[in-house]
């Protein structure tokens, strides 16, 4: 299988791997995939309280090359977007960024849910630290 | 992971060594330089007909095809007249277990064979289940070998068949042909072993050992591809097989279709090097798979060998890398061909049936690479690779989240695990 020259970068130059402290409560936690399936993505965002802006990325991933490289891209889209924006990510964007395959689709979707897991974390971790707005509504 | 031949280009780099570096010889094996040589004559010069019996050229083609047989019966102990030649060793499992099964149909319809056997055996037997007979999948233990006394317990009075492997194609494990010959030549139930890894690489007597079947092919012993046989016992019991090609009447009416004599050839003399350099080579190529093993295992924790390294060809080394997934893992080492059991090379994106069977877990399945390390690799490319394997799993468990969760101490069965990508 021959992959494209962006998979191929973004497999030898991953960006922004690494992790954030997941106890934080500026930090969510997207953890997706199963060994099992063979593909797991772990991805982390920090973001500002004050704006929602997403302010830093991590990745760490088990998986192909192209799953790889969809959530190295991830952690770059998301990067300097509020969290609103970054839920208008679609897995088919990533997909036509990456060139991917019909049967590497399964990476950017991962991706997708990756960025969403992370923020349904963050968000949670807004909601049970401001207890009294969430009773006041 | 395909190359197209365009596109393959060498490079030398330190010691020698020219990239890329081919370490896939389960899959198949360059031509040894002097089959090659043996066999060009036959394309251009002595061209003839091997069944053309009137006319010089047609008796040049009969002869080399005779001293080809002579040598391939040489090399598995067998008496000259007793092969059919086939295209390859997927026809002489095709031939052999349907061609048994049509025969023998009045005595029974049972067949057994192990869950681990290649697909030209399995999709063979299931094919026939859809005509009525009965298949038996063997478990395999945790090593990859079948169990004797499972093997007993499953032989009944219908029983035609037993059809399991010598040495797997995956694993490289050499499953006991001896006693599984023995046993069925107890039971009166006829013994096919798809021969195609281990012959030329251990010794196999096909008298000695009660195999009535054996197929075999010349593309994994540095022969052409395209050419194979299929062993069939003359006496003793007298085994007979139905054709599935039908025609002309050659081999005996068992295989119709003209003789590919510069095959035969080439096939002969990749025998007769076998026959002549096996025990020799047998232990260079432990020494170099052993020195890999070694290499890799001093270096990487977390690393696991499947199949049993007792029953082994010397060549075959399976190796799993925990956290790590395979395609990415042969990604990362481009300038090297080799295998993965991961589903991501496979068509059907399923890891493979192979280790799942032996209980590896799908995530180590996921993980895991087939060295097979044959006769013109060097010590030197077994080093490169070594280093270069190692420094790439290193890499990329630097990007896994599972060997970081590991590394935290988390049990990773007992994580639930947020979502399913297939």
């Amino acid at each position: 299988m021959a992959y494209s020259d962006k998979v191929l970068d973004h497999y030898s130059n991953p960006r922004n791997v690494g992790s954030l402290d997941k106890a934080s409560t500026d930090v969510g936690t997207g953890l997706v995939g199963a060994p099992e399936c063979g593909d797991v993505m772990k991805l982390q965002i920090k973001v500002n309280p004050d704006t929602n802006v997403i302010e830093d990325a991590k990745f760490k991933t088990f998986g192909c090359g192209s799953a790889i490289a969809s959530s190295s891209l991830a952690t770059e889209w998301v990067k300097g977007k509020t969290v609103d924006e970054a839920l208008s990510i679609k897995n088919m964007d990533i997909v036509k960024e990456l060139a991917l395959p019909p049967v590497k689709i399964h990476c950017s979707v991962l991706a997708e849910d990756a960025i969403r897991a992370a923020i349904s974390d963050w968000k949670k971790k807004q909601e049970s630290t401001k207890p009294a707005e969430v009773s006041a509504k | 992971m395909s190359t197209d031949v365009k596109t393959l280009e060498h490079r030398t780099v330190a010691n020698g060594i020219k990239l890329p570096i081919y370490m896939d010889n389960h899959a198949t094996t360059p031509m040894d330089p002097r089959v090659l040589e043996e066999m060009l004559p036959y394309f251009m010069e002595k061209f003839g007909n091997a069944a053309s019996r009137n006319h010089p050229f047609g008796w040049a083609a009969e002869e080399a095809v005779e001293l080809g047989r002579e040598r391939i019966a040489k090399l598995i102990g067998a008496t000259t007249k007793v092969f059919i030649i086939t295209s390859g060793a997927t026809e002489s499992d095709n031939l052999a277990i349907k061609g048994v099964a049509e025969m023998y149909r009045e005595k029974g319809n049972h067949i057994i064979t192990a869950v681990t056997e290649h697909k030209a055996v399995l999709d063979t037997c299931k094919r026939l289940e859809k005509y009525g007979y009965r298949v038996t999948y063997l478990p395999v233990q945790k090593g990859g070998l079948v169990d004797l006394d499972d093997l007993k317990r499953a032989i009944d009075d219908k029983t035609i068949l037993v059809t399991i492997m010598a040495a797997n194609n995956e694993i490289g494990v050499l499953q006991p042909w001896r006693e599984i010959g023995k046993l069925c030549r107890e039971r009166g139930v006829l013994f096919h072993t798809d021969g195609v890894q281990a012959v030329g690489k251990v010794p196999i007597d096909v008298i000695k050992d009660n195999i009535d079947l054996m197929s075999i092919t010349a593309h994994k012993i540095y022969g052409p591809k395209g050419v194979g046989a299929l062993y069939v016992r003359r006496k003793n019991p007298r085994v007979q097989v139905s054709p599935i090609i039908d025609g002309g009447g050659h081999e005996r009416g068992m295989r119709s279709g003209t003789l590919n004599v510069p095959g035969i050839v080439g096939l002969g003399k990749a025998c007769a090097i076998a026959t002549e350099e096996m025990a020799k080579e047998s232990c260079t190529l432990a020494g170099l798979r052993n020195r890999l093993k070694d290499k890799i295992m001093g270096r990487l924790d977390e690393v696991y060998i499947n199949g049993t390294m007792e029953h082994r060809l010397p060549g075959n080394l399976n190796i799993s890398f925990a956290y790590v997934e395979g395609e990415s893992l042969l990604m990362g080492i481009n300038d090297i061909a080799v295998s993965s059991g991961s589903a991501c090379t496979s068509a059907t994106l399923e890891p493979s049936y192979v280790l799942k069977a032996l209980g590896t877990g799908d995530d180590l399945a996921h993980s895991s690479i087939r060295f097979g390390i044959g006769r013109f690799n060097t010590e030197a490319e077994v080093d490169y690779v070594a280093d270069r394997v190692c420094e790439t799993v290193e890499r990329l468990r630097e990007l896994s989240p599972l060997y970081e969760m590991a590394k935290e101490g988390v049990d990773l069965k007992s994580v639930k695990w947020a979502a399913e990508s297939h």
